[in-house]
């Protein structure tokens, strides 16, 4: 395997509303941030994650594309997909060994539309779609399945809300309180919060990383399962994609410091921990994760970011970063970075 | 001057709706349903997939040509309850989504659960679908409205009606309860003094033939704090206590009123608060309940 590092990070404030800018105006902040940080203007490769159901606009990712400079012509793709599936693109990419560098980026403004019916048509067309399946349902089924305890629900919220206070990139939430459900057993704060945001990452291969960078995050695993899309055909009490990639991509071959999980319900980090096989020391979303900020798409990318930061920034020796697609956690991403 | 930020309403819509062809599994899969028949498929290892797949989710092996009827009752595996239905749900009330492990199945249905509350819902309750009407099926997941639990319980209803009298002792004691007095009896083996009145002492057995009058003051034994309401009571919570009159030796139960139910205790001094004179029958109801009198507490 070629040796594959993250030397740069950005992300937007992320904000619970909408500021009122195009998806090209939200990124290109974060686009020159990697940029400068990274000392690169132009990239081997570029891959980038969105979903055009939250714009409603067919092909709106295209426009994104004004953000980079992409003339004369890049090399460029895109998932249809958080963008941590186009850093995972672009880290294959890079593994052919002809370019060097890859810029990932992805974005996301659920505060467009309906978020909760927008998952719905990701669902199986014939047999969920129709039935009105929506995301907070459909993750109930998967806590109640698990049968998580109130009180370690309650502590995994009220954990992320001071870390995301702590972060000024994450929102400002208060302790949960109330006791009324969203759809039962799920209380409103356990379903994370509507943002809009976009996140970027700057690849770099070999020697170039460590020119580019300090103390660069190397990438020393990395890979992604999938499940059954249909949950009756499913155990929705684990995980077992997130397993299989937690195996294929090492987690167990050492220590691990930092884990940012991609829990969009607070059972998910309990489910998340159990398949990854975290061990009890592991420090897990320092940063909040997404109960402290959820910008749809580029969620899953920020946690690689994050992770990749603890050690970029010397805090951190050896991190797990994870990211999830699918109605409860069908398919599972783990990236394990080292210093 | 700021302006209004400029917003557009905008919406993602195929007019009319998107067509989908089924293929020939889930088309069958559909075609039963609107014939008001649920069908799994057999995979080769025989397992039977409700809903229909065409692969084999495990081992990716296309599924067998062997259609299975399954259900249609089934069992909940897992359940999540939603109290506001949002649009686009199923049903307009409140209701449960449920993975539904159909009789003969081997994997769980998604579906919805009309059941009444939260509370009727649970692992391994029992349901079966509800259907639309046969005109109404088109050949779609919702061609079953919704699951409703099995019946397991039925309401039934009794009323038998009597005439009821009270007999000579409480007569006697209700006269008194009319003119005002609260009556007793008085067994003259026992020393003892009951109140209501009575014809017969239940500790030795013998007649009482010796009444006496008692005042409408005494003392709380005990009580209890009701939260149901009861058409005689002043209000909800109320107090339902055993009061001892002053010279009986056993207590009689009433209401306790003019104070708040968590301010009654134990030894607390009380009187009767009577309904005017012109309203009295023989009637308990003459005595509406039970007021503290103020005076200090007494040691039980």
């Amino acid at each position: 395997m070629r040796e594959v590092a993250v030397i740069a990070f950005a992300q937007t404030e992320h904000t619970d509303h909408d500021e009122g800018l195009t998806d090209f105006e939200l990124i290109h902040p974060v686009i020159q941030e990697v940029k400068e940080r990274s000392g690169l203007s132009r990239f081997g490769f570029t891959c980038s994650g969105s979903c055009d159901y939250l714009a409603g606009a067919p092909f709106s990712f295209v426009s994104a594309l004004d953000a980079l400079g992409a003339w004369p012509p890049i090399s460029e793709s895109h998932v249809e997909m958080d963008a941590a599936w186009a850093l995972y693109e672009a880290w294959v990419r890079l593994q052919h060994g002809d370019v060097d560098t890859a810029l990932v980026y992805g974005f996301g403004k659920s505060s467009m539309g309906d978020l909760r019916a927008i998952m719905t048509l990701q669902l199986d067309p014939y047999y969920l779609a129709p039935l009105g399946l929506d995301q907070v349902s459909f993750a109930a089924l998967q806590a109640n399945a698990y049968g998580a305890g109130r009180a370690e629900l309650d502590e995994i919220v009220r954990r992320s809300r001071a870390d995301g206070r702590n972060n000024p990139r994450a929102l400002d939430l208060d302790d949960p309180s109330g006791e009324e459900f969203e759809v039962e057993p799920l209380r409103p704060y356990d379903v994370a919060p509507i943002t809009d945001g976009a996140a970027a990452i700057v690849l770099a291969a070999g020697d170039l990383a460590r020119e580019l960078a300090e103390r660069p995050a190397w990438i020393t695993g990395i890979a992604h399962r999938i499940e059954p899309h249909y949950l009756g055909m499913r155990d929705l009490t684990r995980s077992p994609s997130a397993e299989a990639a937690g195996r294929a991509a090492g987690v167990g071959k050492g220590p691990v410091d930092v884990a940012e999980l991609h829990a969009q319900f607070s059972h998910e980090e309990l489910i998340l921990r159990e398949a990854l096989e975290l061990p009890a020391e592991t420090v897990v979303n320092p940063s909040g994760g997404p109960l402290a900020a959820n910008p749809v798409m580029a969620t899953g990318l920020i946690r690689i970011g994050e992770a990749a930061s603890r050690i970029l920034d010397g805090g951190a020796g050896r991190t797990v970063a994870h990211a999830t697609s699918g109605p409860c956690l069908q398919h599972n991403l783990v990236t394990v970075l080292e210093a | 001057m700021p302006s209004e930020p400029l917003v557009a309403e905008h919406a993602l819509e195929f007019p009319g709706g998107y067509t989908r062809t089924t293929g020939p599994v889930i088309g069958r899969f559909l075609t039963e349903l609107r014939d008001g028949r649920i069908v799994g498929v057999r995979t080769a290892e025989g397992r039977v997939l409700v809903p229909p797949l065409e692969y084999e989710p495990e081992t990716g092996e296309p599924v067998t040509g062997d259609y299975v009827e399954v259900g249609p009752a089934g069992t909940v595996m897992s359940w999540a309850w939603v109290e506001s239905p949002r649009k686009g749900h199923p049903l307009d009330r409140p209701f449960a989504w449920a993975l539904i492990k159909l009789d003969g199945a081997d994997t769980a249905l998604v579906h919805a659960v009309g059941a009444d509350a939260a509370k009727a819902m649970r692992p391994g309750l029992r349901v079966r679908p509800r259907w639309k009407p046969e005109a109404d099926r088109v050949g779609h997941i919702t061609d079953i409205s919704c699951f409703v639990p099995e019946v397991t319980a039925m309401v039934a209803h009794i009323r038998m009606e009597y005439r009821v009298r009270p007999g000579r002792s409480l007569s006697r004691f209700l006269e008194g309860v009319r003119d005002g007095v609260f009556l007793a009896g008085r067994c003259t083996h026992c020393d003892k003094v009951y109140v209501p009145f009575r014809t017969s002492c239940p500790e030795c057995g013998s007649a009482i033939s010796e009444e006496v009058e008692l005042p409408d003051t005494g003392t709380v034994t005990t009580f209890a704090i009701n939260n149901l309401p009861d058409p005689r009571a002043p209000q909800v919570p109320f107090v339902s206590a055993y009061i001892l009159l002053d010279g009986a030796d056993v207590p009689m139960i009433a209401l306790v009123g003019d104070v708040p139910a968590h301010e009654v205790r134990q030894g607390m001094r009380v009187k009767a608060v009577w309904a005017p004179p012109e309203e009295r029958t023989l009637s308990m109801a003459n005595i509406r309940w039970f007021a503290p009198t103020g005076e200090p507490d007494v040691e039980l």
